[in-house]
């Protein structure tokens, strides 16, 4: 590994070639133009169309003009400030469970699966993208469905007991409640908890495991001193994908929730759609990719992944 | 291994009737060993031979599916492994990536709620000339300074016994060499017991105090470097312990302490107490290094073992040259000569004469495949 010194010449002849044809080194950026036509045309310019639209002011008959009205942010902040709580806080829950239910799901299909078993659940876990977010979000109407099954359950378990104290649930039903949005939220983003979960669990070799056993750690403690430590990317990655699509999400609000669950989404749905007051749906927009973004930056730099990665 | 030593325990290993089995495939025969305290104790064999499978039943980290492990006459054979006074150095190291080299030694004294840390660490470290790399990632050093980490890692807990699975297999040959020097100064500088598994025949000749040959699941031959070498009792052992030219014999008498035997055309002779087997049908076996190369006309003295024959090849590597004779009665027989005085006679094509001492000579038993071992050798 150290005697490299005979074959550093052949390295130099590519190189002093390289230079003198500057056309091979154009190849990268060619490569890269598609990529970079798909995020002008998908991205970046209909970002600065609404941007601009949310800048204008006038109605639908006679038409919108750019007018550097501002406070059109601040009049839909304060109008739909509960939505945003309420998106925030749905999406944060719908994550944290995620977790719960994909983190020891990842790690059975990681170290304890064997290899057959390891792609049939997989395959389990990707399966319900073989059908509509729609169709699977109205499943949930009928499994969530007043006096069903579920609920029945819930009810003699005195689960339900438990959710009306925290406010998630009101008498004996679960749908039109915030906990079905949670419900739903949690089940439709569950898969983008458990895939980068199981990649970066899946990377750890078993022999991290013995060495901590080895070194007097009993099985919790190595996976609280080592599995969870060394799979934080994992969760990091997992608790992103999951919490911003969720945060955005008004289709599992509208079928499973009430009016008094609406979320963001729901109000950009009916500025854009119903109320046709595109400012203000372009600006509520724009409200929730800053929030995002501040919240993900906080959260990066608490969990220090730049370390990890 | 004597009874004295046995009853001397303190921290030495005693596996009484292990044996490991997967399903119907047999990874560990079960077998008795006892590793003296405070020894260097190698198990070197071909993968596959059940060595580290060996090795992981005395860290615990697998289930005997027969006998028991003592350790320091404490029955350990169900306790996990984070409650064995051994320590392990893994093959590829598995350092923790994401600690850094103060945290993965200090990892084990922690576990064991040790307060401060600190000094042990940091003496731990000096001992393996680490200190200034306290604060790096593992990914951040090199193969040799990660190899030294696991051992740190393993020493700082005062295990009775240090097992190392392979620790210098992803190493270059140089610094293999400087690591195998190493390891040797710590061992006895802290005095403890080192169980070393090993492919690698050099490897284990040059560190250890005492060898278990493993081939097959099971322990061919046990013994200090030098006597498995000199005496092999298996062709295996003489074959994958170094080079042995093995002869089928036949044994045609005795005379005095010496078999007489007749081999490759010639009557040749071998101590009774380097004869392994009371066959009729025998390898007889000598090492290339103690066979003597003349040229045919050269006069040899009475009482040793005399083979005529021809040179087929001849290379030269240095320090020796290396003959492939063959003899007369038509067997193929390696020379290594030292490069003192070489007759320029001696070239392929050309009558020798090959000689050397009785002594040197052993007999195994001719029912073993004369070839064991040859395949696997390993570097």
């Amino acid at each position: 590994m150290t005697t490299t010194t005979p074959a550093a010449p052949p390295q130099v002849i590519p190189l002093a070639k390289a230079a003198s044809k500057p056309k091979r080194k154009l190849t990268p950026y060619w490569l890269l133009l598609p990529g970079i036509a798909w995020l002008v045309v998908f991205f970046a310019v209909p970002m600065v169309y609404q941007a601009s639209t949310s800048l204008q002011t006038g109605s639908l008959e006679a038409g919108f003009k750019v007018t550097w009205h501002v406070s059109t942010y601040w009049d839909a902040l304060v109008e739909y400030k509960w939505h945003f709580v309420r998106s925030f806080s749905y999406a944060a829950i719908a994550t944290v469970l995620c977790l719960v239910i994909g983190y020891p799901l990842a790690y059975t299909i990681a170290f304890k699966a064997s290899k057959r078993w390891r792609n049939v659940i997989l395959i389990l876990v990707i399966a319900p993208f073989f059908t509509s977010f729609l169709i699977r979000t109205l499943a949930w109407k009928t499994i969530l469905s007043d006096g069903g099954p579920v609920v029945g359950a819930l009810n003699t378990l005195h689960v339900l007991d438990v959710t009306n104290a925290l406010g998630l649930t009101s008498g004996d039903r679960v749908l039109a409640t915030p906990l079905a949005v949670v419900c739903g939220l949690t089940y439709n983003f569950l898969p983008f908890m458990i895939l980068p979960l199981y990649t970066s669990l899946e990377r750890i070799d078993p022999r991290l495991h013995e060495a901590a056993g080895d070194l007097y750690a009993r099985p919790f403690t190595t996976f609280r001193k080592v599995t969870f430590p060394i799979s934080l990317p994992g969760v990091v990655a997992g608790t992103l994908l999951t919490f911003i699509p969720a945060s955005g999400d008004y289709i599992n609000a509208q079928l499973l929730g009430s009016p008094s669950e609406q979320m963001v989404g729901n109000g950009i749905q009916k500025q854009f759609l119903n109320v046709l007051d595109y400012p203000t749906a372009a600006a509520l927009s724009f409200i929730l990719m800053a929030l995002i973004l501040v919240m993900v930056t906080v959260y990066m730099r608490k969990a220090g992944t730049e370390e990890l990665v | 291994m004597t009874d004295q030593q046995r009853d001397a325990a303190g921290g030495d290993v005693r596996l009484t009737g292990i044996g490991k089995t997967y399903g119907s495939f047999t990874a560990v025969h079960p077998l008795d060993l006892t590793v003296p305290q405070g020894s260097f104790f190698a198990l070197l064999g071909a993968s596959g031979c059940g060595k580290t499978t060996t090795l992981r039943m005395i860290a615990g980290l697998e289930e005997p599916t027969t006998g028991t492990v003592l350790i320091g006459g404490q029955d350990v054979t169900a306790l996990p492994p984070y409650k064995r006074p051994v320590n392990t150095v893994f093959q590829s190291y598995a350092l923790f990536p994401h600690l850094d080299i103060f945290e993965n030694v200090a990892f084990g004294l922690r576990r064991r709620g040790r307060k401060d840390v600190r000094k042990q660490v940091d003496e731990m470290l000096e001992l393996v000339e680490l200190g200034p790399y306290a604060r790096r990632k593992p990914h951040q050093l090199s193969g040799g300074q990660q190899q030294r980490v696991a051992v740190a890692r393993a020493l700082i807990n005062h295990p009775q016994v240090l097992l190392l699975d392979e620790p210098l297999g992803a190493l270059d040959l140089k610094l293999r060499r400087q690591m195998q020097l190493e390891l040797k100064r710590i061992q006895t500088e802290v005095g403890i017991t080192f169980v070393h598994v090993t492919h690698d025949q050099e490897e284990a000749m040059t560190m250890a105090d005492t060898i278990a040959v493993m081939n097959g699941g099971r322990v061919e031959q046990l013994g200090a470097p030098a006597e498995l070498y000199e005496n092999p009792a298996t062709t295996f052992v003489a074959n994958f312990l170094g080079q042995s030219n093995l002869l089928p014999a036949e044994v045609t008498g005795s005379d005095g302490g010496d078999l007489l035997l007749t081999a490759a055309g010639g009557r040749l002779a071998v101590p009774k107490a380097r004869c392994s087997t009371e066959a009729r049908h025998v390898h007889l076996g000598v090492r290339p290094e103690k066979i003597t190369i003349e040229h045919g006309s050269a006069e040899v003295a009475d009482g040793r073992n005399r083979l005529a024959g021809t040179v087929l090849d001849s290379s030269f590597i240095g320090v020796s040259t290396q003959y492939l004779v063959r003899t007369d009665g038509g067997q193929e027989v390696t020379v290594f000569e030292q490069n003192m005085e070489r007759d320029a006679r001696i070239v392929p094509g050309a009558p020798v004469v090959l000689h050397w001492n009785p002594a040197h000579s052993f007999a195994l038993d001719a029912a073993q495949a004369i070839d064991a071992g040859t395949a696997e050798e390993a570097a």
